[in-house]
């Protein structure tokens, strides 16, 4: 999950509302989905999902970033979060905002592309040009234009969008990753590949994140989902029938998550109780700074982001729980394994709290398996990971930097 | 498990305290080790940097931890009274507590859990039995303050202070055999009382023992 903006906060909100209903048209600008061209791996034979179901055509994008070393040991795969993308340490094609980790990505950084060859691939069920909802469906009609899936999508796992990874990582003709990190859904991924080929993953960083969703998570999450249902908009989820988007609904979703992202610390540095303007009381105005910033942050995530891909994507997310793929013990998925993990959570964050990430601690200590923990002293809450974070980025670098010595790359 | 040798040593120790270096005298190379209370994490690098070990740590202290992974250790927070029941049973060769059982809340559970999931328990502590406190108490009457018992009595961590008698006694209890011990003074130094537990109780400042747990 990520605030590509960057918190953004003192822009002036882009749609003030005057009053109710209008305020929520106000908010609806977009009326066309997103589009960029993206580079991407097509596997022509499809892949088979965890539903059953056969994808006839699957699409891998990605971007990657530093030099592959002739022993092509120096991989780096980044998994995203929900709302994130393959556009890691880089201007997004769609927003000309700075890539979402180049704090954490890049020449010098923690993760040195100097040093490192750096791969991220946008999720299956994205909307980045990897396979989701609004690429092209496997069965077209005879003729007239082309369908998208949309809802028609099949459900997604994590499992499943670690498999379309592998596949991308071994079309790249590298067997084992140095790492596979991540924050959020990001490591939520880096879990399961741990899980799923322990052989291809020398070391892994679990960044804020959990083995399962909590009912607060997936509560949260059906809170943003029905907002984009009870837009008129979304039309079923055949919104692109009449080239609209539910960008109320769709907005609505971002600010209850983004709430979420930020702790309680944060709101108040930031915001307060600040006025936006004289401290006239009205009912339908942004009042208070805290409110045009989500307005903000709703309104800007719709130009970039698909409805369908969002309830693709959480619905993924809920459905995530390790322990179960292993007979209701996480300890089982990494019985035996050799790679060296590196747990970080932090202090502040509520969405995915350091409990979570010490319990992942501790089943990897039942495995026996090689971890480090360390929960980051922060206020930012959950969003923490994605920015400057002195004591994170250190021990990041540190853990990668070790690891790497031990692997004997130089 | 063993770990590969490093090939460049970016982190060596240089300073680590005299008992550690003993400590690591008592450790077989390429062994696997966990290090409970591990600090900075300046025995489990020079474990694993100097005589290949696997080596591993916990610290309750955050600050410590986070300094220790960034130096590229394997350190993970955690707490001796409650974490180690998390670890399967022989995961180690060596099982480490290094001056920290006087401040764990049941030190006899810890002990039992470093001899369930390690073959040998390794553990130093500061002397309680050591003439200077005993005298101090006598003189005065009133807690002890030494250089290894430096904290008045309301804010010291070392809530279960043991003498080396005391140690004997609860390793006869529970049936575990003594493989090495020694006493030292307060920089790490060895004393020369091996051969008598009562004087190495009177003058060693702090004392170190390799146990092993009998069949």
């Amino acid at each position: 999950m990520d605030s590509r903006s960057r918190h953004s906060c003192l822009h002036p909100a882009t749609l003030p509302g005057p009053s109710g209903l209008a305020y929520a048209d106000a908010m609806m600008v977009v009326e066309t989905p997103p589009q960029a061209t993206h580079q991407a791996v097509h596997f022509a034979d499809g892949l088979v999902l965890d539903c059953g179901v056969r994808l006839g055509r699957l699409a891998v994008a990605y971007r990657t970033y530093g030099r592959l070393n002739p022993e092509r040991s120096n991989a780096v795969l980044v998994c995203h979060a929900l709302t994130g993308d393959q556009y890691v340490a880089e201007a997004h094609p769609l927003t000309g905002k700075p890539g979402w980790w180049e704090a954490v990505v890049g020449p010098g950084r923690p993760v040195d592309t100097d040093r490192f060859f750096v791969i991220s691939a946008n999720v299956l069920g994205g909307c980045m040009g990897s396979t989701g909802p609004p690429s092209p469906k496997d069965e077209q009609p005879e003729s007239g234009r082309i369908l998208p899936w949309g809802t028609d999508f099949p459900p997604v796992t994590i499992r499943d969008m670690v498999r379309a990874q592998k596949r991308l990582v071994e079309q790249l003709g590298i067997e084992r990753l140095f790492a596979v990190l991540g924050g959020s859904m990001g490591g939520m991924q880096v879990l399961e590949w741990a899980a799923l080929y322990p052989e291809s993953v020398f070391a892994a960083v679990p960044i804020a994140t959990a083995a399962y969703h909590t009912a607060q998570n997936i509560a949260f999450h059906e809170v943003g989902r029905q907002a984009i249902f009870a837009d008129p908009d979304w039309a079923g989820g055949r919104y692109w029938e009449q080239g609209k988007v539910p960008a109320r609904g769709l907005a609505v979703a971002r600010m209850t998550a983004h709430i979420t992202y930020l702790s309680e610390q944060a709101l108040t540095r930031k915001f307060g109780r600040r006025l936006r303007s004289g401290p006239s009381l009205t009912l339908f105005d942004d009042l208070f700074e805290v409110e045009s910033y989500l307005r903000h942050q709703g309104s800007t995530f719709v130009t970039r982001f698909d409805a369908n891909s969002y309830l693709s994507i959480t619905r993924a997310m809920d459905f995530f729980d390790l322990a179960a793929e292993h007979g209701g013990d996480i300890a089982r998925a990494f019985a035996g394994s050799k790679t060296r993990f590196c747990v970080i959570s932090f202090s502040s964050d509520w969405l995915f709290p350091t409990a979570q990430s010490r319990a992942i601690a501790r089943a990897l200590n039942q495995a026996a398996a090689n971890v480090s923990f360390v929960e980051v002293e922060s206020d930012k809450g959950h969003d923490a990971f994605l920015l400057d974070e002195p004591d994170f980025h250190r021990t990041l670098a540190g853990f990668l930097s070790g690891s790497a010595t031990l692997l004997g790359l130089s | 498990m063993n770990a590969v040798p490093p090939k460049g040593v970016r982190y060596v120790a240089k300073n680590m305290r005299l008992d550690l270096r003993l400590i690591a005298g008592m450790i077989a190379p390429r062994s696997r080790v966990l290090d409970i209370g591990c600090g900075d994490g300046a025995l489990i690098a020079h474990l694993t940097r100097e005589i290949g070990c696997d080596a591993r740590g916990i610290e309750i202290d955050m600050a410590a931890v986070a300094d220790a992974v960034a130096h590229g250790l394997a350190v993970m927070h955690g707490d001796a009274d409650t974490d180690l029941a998390h670890y399967p049973d022989q995961a180690f060769d060596y099982v480490v507590l290094s001056r920290t059982l006087q401040a764990v809340e049941r030190p006899r559970e810890v002990l039992r859990q470093m001899l369930r999931i390690g073959a040998r328990a390794v553990v130093s502590f500061p002397n309680f039995g050591h003439w200077l406190v005993r005298w101090q108490l006598l003189r005065t009457g009133r807690m002890p303050l030494t250089p290894a018992w430096d904290r008045p009595w309301y804010e010291t961590p070392n809530i279960h202070p043991c003498t080396i008698r005391d140690f004997f006694a609860l390793c006869r209890d529970e049936g575990y055999r003594i493989e090495q011990w020694l006493a030292a003074d307060e920089a790490g130094r060895r004393a020369p009382w091996r051969r008598s537990v009562r004087l190495a109780n009177l003058f060693g400042e702090q004392a170190l023992f390799v146990l092993h747990r009998t069949a």
